[in-house]
């Protein structure tokens, strides 16, 4: 090789010429110090999955499977606001929101496979419309920015109250999931609840919207707390909680924000969704075409 | 500083979330040549690790002090940078000429007598 | 209010006219120069209420809000592939690359910022057209091998540009890019792999592999700008040590660097030229086509009007959310007084 190309090439490389670079100085060196953190990942647990040392019975897998597509449904209409948000610094804060749930998604995911032997992708990719589990609030499109608050909105202020209780999981995995998830669920709470009162408290436009945004989501908000057979069952092992059981504390913190925002909780009729059982919206087949055509395009490969 | 202004007090505490609106923000309200959608700046001081000083880590825009902790968190400290954030109103902060070297900062140099490396005479003695 | 900053700079220069302040005019602009000038010799760092010559200040500004509308601009072709990532692991990784892509505008429009000028007034300028940001944006991805493409020649050419920038002499500019370069170093990688990935894949892989490096690469040599015989203003910044390589320079070592790479990748650079000067020790590259830079450049490129017209949207429906947020800390700082009083 030209020894002159040696100084930019490989990345250690450039962070001798950053470090090297004088204007920088030491104060700054350390707001800059960068490191990838210590916690729980997606990859983790596909690894534990693939040497078999967590597989999950065959109703936590189903459960999984929602919470996975919850998660991963919501990561992909997120995606959609990087380089569409109302201000350059809301693109970051909405992309780490999508990277928050994309990285439940997948842990979920990968966890599920390993009752069927399936991969993250196979499941994301590779399943139809009726086999998904995502519930409606999940699968509302984004809108403007007041309905993207709403529904994020409800949908922290639900996965919170969900993830903390399967902090306490008899399913190790479960548990360990929801662990990394709450904190991150925690600050999409108060993400979503600051923009529900400045949107609510600033314009006479922006309040239009937030009330409309709040009415176009609401109906789907019932679905999240409808128990069933497998919910019945795995609460009942203690590996998760009964959705239903949920509803108290998330009215009470929900109503308490939208009463400093002086909004009223939306008098709409609830929606009877589906989701659970792959009744889905009509939203559902638009996200899912656009999420898998390219690797429906070339099955088995890899990427 | 408001509640929610507070630089040693975490954005979102573990369980009970602060939503309530911070109860003043220093910033004046922006200018209205944009229909008065145009948001003020602010200065985003890091503290890297506990034990360590706040360093300044660079600008945002934000319509107030809460918004501008967390839109510095998201943009800060995406890659674990920051055990702590502080931000302030740029416009709040006075700072000296960096041009008036002569005058300002002229009065330290040449005296060696406030560093240790001036006394030599003491050089060998142990525990000194 | 908006163009302030910490170190913000007031209208007039500073420290010579306010330490100097009953000489001449002539005198003063003569000291501030002499100061300069020093701080050049030294390979210092201007900061912002420094003195500094008109031209230089322009040319900063011009430079770094280009390349600040260019990282911006630059997260759409990427963004389109974010619903289409064809696994979780790319679309993650895809998400947050484009992410930090805003990031780094934000950093660079805020060491504009401290030039003078307000980064709304900077977005006003970009969506009217009238500034101009990196051409190689103007060019569509159209499949998903362009998200490897574009991480390994586009970031790969940015890299190389920007690491010398680091040392700009202009200090926040040369802060915001430290900052930058350690956050790209995974961009150009990802790239790379996914690349990598396709070549290894199946046939039908491979080729979106190659036909995406086929289409990028020239657009890639361009983004160094012209020829340095073409090059009116790139001597003066390296006079003032904003620049510390030649365009030609810095394109033939990033040639050296791709010749390396794509051997690896198992993909061949669509040009028949490339060879190792043994006389000049600089890497030689066949003839680009510099009139269709000129034409991408004055608009008439691919994707010209559809860029700017995405940017001016999210601008326009942000317009209302942004002016919600104002309007509600005004109220805030306004009971704030009431209950004061």
């Amino acid at each position: 090789m030209n020894p002159e190309t040696q100084e930019t090439t490989g990345h250690g490389d450039i962070s001798v010429g950053v470090a090297g670079a004088g204007a920088s100085g030491d104060g700054s060196a350390s707001a800059t110090r960068i490191t990838p953190g210590n916690a729980l990942r997606p990859e983790d647990i596909a690894l534990e999955v693939r040497t078999g040392l967590a597989r999950p019975t065959e109703d936590v897998a189903e459960y999984a499977l929602r919470l996975g597509d919850d998660a991963l449904i919501l990561a992909q209409r997120l995606g959609h606001w990087i380089s569409r948000a109302p201000e350059l610094e809301e693109d970051v804060a909405l992309g780490n929101i999508a990277l928050d749930q994309l990285g439940h998604a997948r842990s979920f995911l990968s966890y599920a496979g390993g009752a069927w032997d399936k991969s993250e992708d196979d499941l994301a990719y590779f399943r139809r419309e009726h086999e998904f589990r995502s519930a409606h609030l999940f699968e509302q499109p984004n809108g403007d920015f007041a309905v993207t608050i709403a529904r994020q909105f409800v949908v922290s202020y639900y996965q919170f109250e969900l993830y903390r209780r399967l902090t306490e999981s008899t399913d190790a995995t479960i548990a360990a999931i929801a662990a990394k998830a709450v904190k991150e669920v925690d600050y999409h709470r108060d993400h979503s609840a600051q923009w529900v009162l400045r949107l609510a408290g600033g314009t006479d436009e922006s309040r239009r919207r937030m009330i409309n945004g709040f009415k176009l989501i609401w109906p789907y908000v019932g679905e999240l707390f409808v128990d069933d057979a497998l919910t019945t069952r795995l609460a009942e092992a203690g590996a998760a909680v009964e959705p239903s059981s949920l509803k108290a504390d998330f009215d009470r913190l929900t109503g308490e924000v939208l009463k400093e925002a002086g909004l009223e909780v939306p008098d709409v009729p609830a929606a009877p969704g589906g989701g659970r059982r792959g009744q889905h919206s009509e939203h559902l087949g638009y996200i899912l075409a656009e999420m898998q055509v390219l690797a429906r395009e070339h099955p088995g490969a890899s990427w | 500083m408001s509640p929610h202004g507070n630089p040693e007090e975490p954005a979102s505490a573990a369980a009970e979330i602060k939503h309530e609106a911070p109860k003043a923000s220093p910033a004046p309200a922006p200018e209205d040549h944009h229909g008065g959608n145009v948001w003020p700046l602010w200065e985003v001081f890091v503290r890297s690790s506990r034990g360590l000083s706040h360093v300044h880590a660079g600008s945002l825009h934000a319509p107030d002090a809460a918004m501008a902790l967390r839109n510095a968190r998201d943009l800060y400290t995406r890659r674990n940078e920051g055990v702590s954030i502080w931000v302030v109103p740029a416009d709040a902060i006075a700072s000296s000429d960096p041009d008036a070297k002569g005058a300002f900062f002229e009065s330290p140099q040449g005296k060696d007598y406030r560093h240790a490396t001036y006394y030599t005479k003491s050089e060998g003695v142990k525990h000194l | 209010m908006a163009a302030q900053n910490l170190q913000s700079v007031p209208d007039q220069p500073a420290a010579p006219q306010e330490a100097n302040a009953g000489q001449g005019q002539g005198q003063l602009e003569a000291d501030g120069q002499a100061y300069f000038d020093r701080v050049m010799a030294d390979d210092s760092r201007i900061e912002p209420k420094d003195w500094m010559p008109a031209a230089y200040r322009k040319t900063l500004l011009r430079q770094i809000s280009q390349h600040a509308h260019s990282e911006i601009i630059g997260m759409q072709p990427e963004a389109n592939w974010i619903s289409r990532a064809p696994s979780l692991k790319r679309k993650a990784i895809l998400m947050a690359k484009v992410q930090d892509e805003a990031g780094h505008g934000l950093y660079l429009y805020s060491a504009a910022e401290t030039l003078g000028q307000s980064r709304d007034q900077m977005m006003d300028d970009l969506i009217a057209g009238k500034a101009r940001y990196s051409s190689i944006f103007n060019y569509p991805a159209l499949t998903w091998a362009d998200m490897g493409a574009i991480g390994w020649l586009v970031d790969g050419a940015a890299i190389c540009n920007q690491v010398p920038l680091c040392r700009a002499s202009y200090g926040p500019y040369g802060r915001a890019m430290v900052r930058i370069c350690k956050e790209e170093s995974f961009h150009q990688r990802q790239g790379f792999e996914i690349l990598l990935e396709l070549s290894n894949g199946t046939p039908a892989q491979k080729q979106m592999a190659q036909d995406a490096v086929n289409r990028w690469y020239a657009p890639a040599l361009m983004m160094f700008g012209p020829p340095d015989d073409d090059s009116p203003n790139s001597k003066q910044s390296m006079a003032w040590n904003i620049k510390r390589f030649s365009n030609d320079e810095l394109r033939s070592r990033f040639v050296g660097m791709m010749v390396e790479q794509v051997r690896v990748l198992g993909l061949t650079l669509p040009d028949s030229e490339v060879r190792f000067n043994e006389d000049t020790r600089k890497w030689e590259h066949g003839p680009l086509d510099w009139n269709e830079f000129k034409e991408v450049l004055a608009g008439r490129g691919p994707c010209n009007s559809q860029r700017l017209e995405r940017r001016r949207q999210a601008h326009d429906d942000g317009a209302w959310v942004r002016e919600a947020a104002a309007s509600y800390a005004a109220k805030q700082v306004n009971k704030q007084k009431e209950y004061a009083a």
